[in-house]
């Protein structure tokens, strides 16, 4: 298990156990955190799973593929450094400690 | 303790059983599937999960302890065979339960191919349940002889999984191309093209006479005589609105459950959400099959059932995926008199709908930011002319900022 900060838009903070090989979009639907919508399940469809990345985490996930990264250029209020679609990033040990925000909506 | 009872653990049932609690309802909520799995999703079943790319608990809509934690009394592999109105109760699996509001999410069941031309015959398949899909499993080697019935979304997706696990398949649809009852002419090109690449037979005019086979499929026989050897068929004729239940309570259908912009249906205490039901849209009474508005309506639907009143606008959208191409779809292209083409480099593009001025949809291939954009001016309730999407030189977020709103004359 993998230890995730997911925090609210209003700064609640869940700190949850995410299996290895989930997806950080999983780890917040899985457990009922309010924020993170994922209509299409996770296959890249939707745009409605996106969040910030803590700036300190930034530069350690995997770079965005093209798809994501034109679906990202029209969620609400993206960020070109720190948003991401969680339902891209596949846990492992490299994100223990990972910390993500919610966008205020989902577009 | 006889709160809300949901009929149908699907997508419809499993949004409005969380939205409810996220409402803070705090009554009973009961759930009842007919399948013996926790609530999944579908549109991988003929992508993904036919694939053998994904398992089973990736399909859960949630984790299964989640219900418990949000005291959602689950019950599975449990068909409801009536509704007492009288008594406001549902019976299931030999007991009887009551309910204070009745939700029906029954959802649809594959159409499938009369007896008399082979639809009974062994290894002749539809795609609905995970039962379906694990009951084919074991057809795909590579090499077989897989027969699609019906070039639309579900039968062009088994296509891409058969092709991408080396089979030998053919597709064949009745009317003059694949797709035709959903997308324009453009489309269906594209489709074609890219399964053809992919060394898929497809045969387009190309009804079917009857399968033959002894006990298990053989072979069969086409509408123009042409007789094939199969090994397996997967048939995607389209679905029908599972009804029955409603019917035998004496609710209104008409094409579905019968539901008013609120999600009631012909009983104030009875409630109808997703893809069962038919609700007034244009003059008429529709039905969309599509994940997004099986959550929408049965969040709708909750916020109704918690006293909120409000009418459904449906905001539809659905995606496809066949081999590296992505399809996203905005909006509902009935009615459209006009298509206009927006191409890019590297099989990237976009198909837009039009009646009069009035963008209705568009099909986007490998294009999410068209489809965006696309579903944003929608969604608005504005257009965009079409000379600015035709033009490949106009940059794809100018038209944002382009679009219009619609003139009345034509709304």
């Amino acid at each position: 298990m993998i230890k995730i900060t997911y925090v609210e838009h209003n700064g609640r903070e869940h700190v949850i156990d995410v299996p290895r090989g989930a997806t950080v979009m999983e780890g917040a639907r899985d457990n009922g955190i309010p924020g993170i919508e994922a209509d299409c399940g996770g296959a890249c469809s939707c745009a409605t799973c996106h969040a910030y990345i803590d700036s300190n985490w930034v530069g350690k996930l995997p770079a965005k593929e093209a798809m994501e990264a034109d679906m990202l250029d029209f969620a609400y209020e993206p960020d070109p450094s720190r948003s991401r679609l969680t339902c891209q990033i596949k846990v492992n040990e490299a994100l223990e400690g990972l910390i993500l925000h919610m966008p205020e909506r989902q577009a | 303790m006889s709160g809300i009872v949901i009929v149908g653990a699907g997508q419809a049932g499993a949004s409005l059983a969380a939205k409810a609690r996220m409402l803070g309802y705090s009554s009973s909520i009961t759930l009842i599937g007919e399948e013996a799995i926790p609530p999944y999703q579908r549109p991988p079943l003929s992508k993904g999960y036919l694939l053998r790319d994904m398992d089973l608990e990736r399909l859960f809509l949630r984790a299964p302890s989640f219900w418990k934690q949000q005291d959602v009394d689950l019950k599975l592999g449990a068909p409801v065979t009536a509704i007492d109105r009288t008594g406001k109760s549902v019976r299931s699996d030999g007991i009887s339960i009551p309910y204070d509001q009745l939700v029906l999410a029954t959802g649809s069941c594959p159409r499938s191919l009369p007896k008399k031309i082979g639809g009974e015959l062994k290894s002749v398949y539809t795609i609905r349940t995970v039962a379906d899909v694990n009951a084919m499993a074991a057809e795909f080697h590579p090499g077989r002889k897989l027969l699609i019935v019906g070039g639309g979304y579900i039968g062009l997706e088994a296509a891409a999984v058969g092709a991408k696990l080396g089979l030998d398949v053919t597709l064949i649809e009745m009317s003059p191309r694949i797709l035709q009852r959903v997308a324009a002419f453009e489309t269906s090109n594209f489709f074609r093209r890219l399964h053809i690449q992919n060394g898929v037979r497809i045969l387009e005019n190309t009804g079917l006479d009857r399968l033959t086979g002894d006990g298990r499929v053989s072979g069969a026989v086409l509408s123009d005589g042409t007789e094939l050897t199969v090994d397996f068929v997967i048939v995607g004729i389209g679905i029908s609105p599972r009804t029955l239940l409603a019917e035998e309570a004496g609710l209104t259908v008409e094409n579905g459950i019968m539901t008013d912009a609120h999600g009631r249906t012909s009983d104030p205490s009875i409630w109808s959400a997703g893809e069962c039901a038919s609700f007034p849209a244009g003059g008429g009474q529709i039905r969309l099959e599509c994940v997004g508005h099986a959550i929408d309506h049965a969040e709708l639907v909750a916020c109704n059932i918690l006293g909120a009143s409000s009418r459904y606008e449906p905001k539809p959208w659905f995606w496809s995926d066949q081999y590296d191409v992505k399809l996203q779809i905005a909006g509902l292209n009935t009615g459209y008199d006009r298509v206009v083409e927006r191409w890019g480099e590297d099989r990237s593009g976009s198909i837009w709908y039009y009646r009069q001025s009035r963008l209705l949809a568009l099909d986007a291939v490998n294009d999410p930011r068209a489809y965006l954009i696309g579903k944003r001016i929608i969604e608005a309730g504005q257009t965009i002319a079409p000379q600015f999407v035709s033009d490949p030189s106009t940059d794809i977020k100018a038209l944002l900022s382009a679009a219009t709103s619609v003139e009345p004359s034509v709304t």
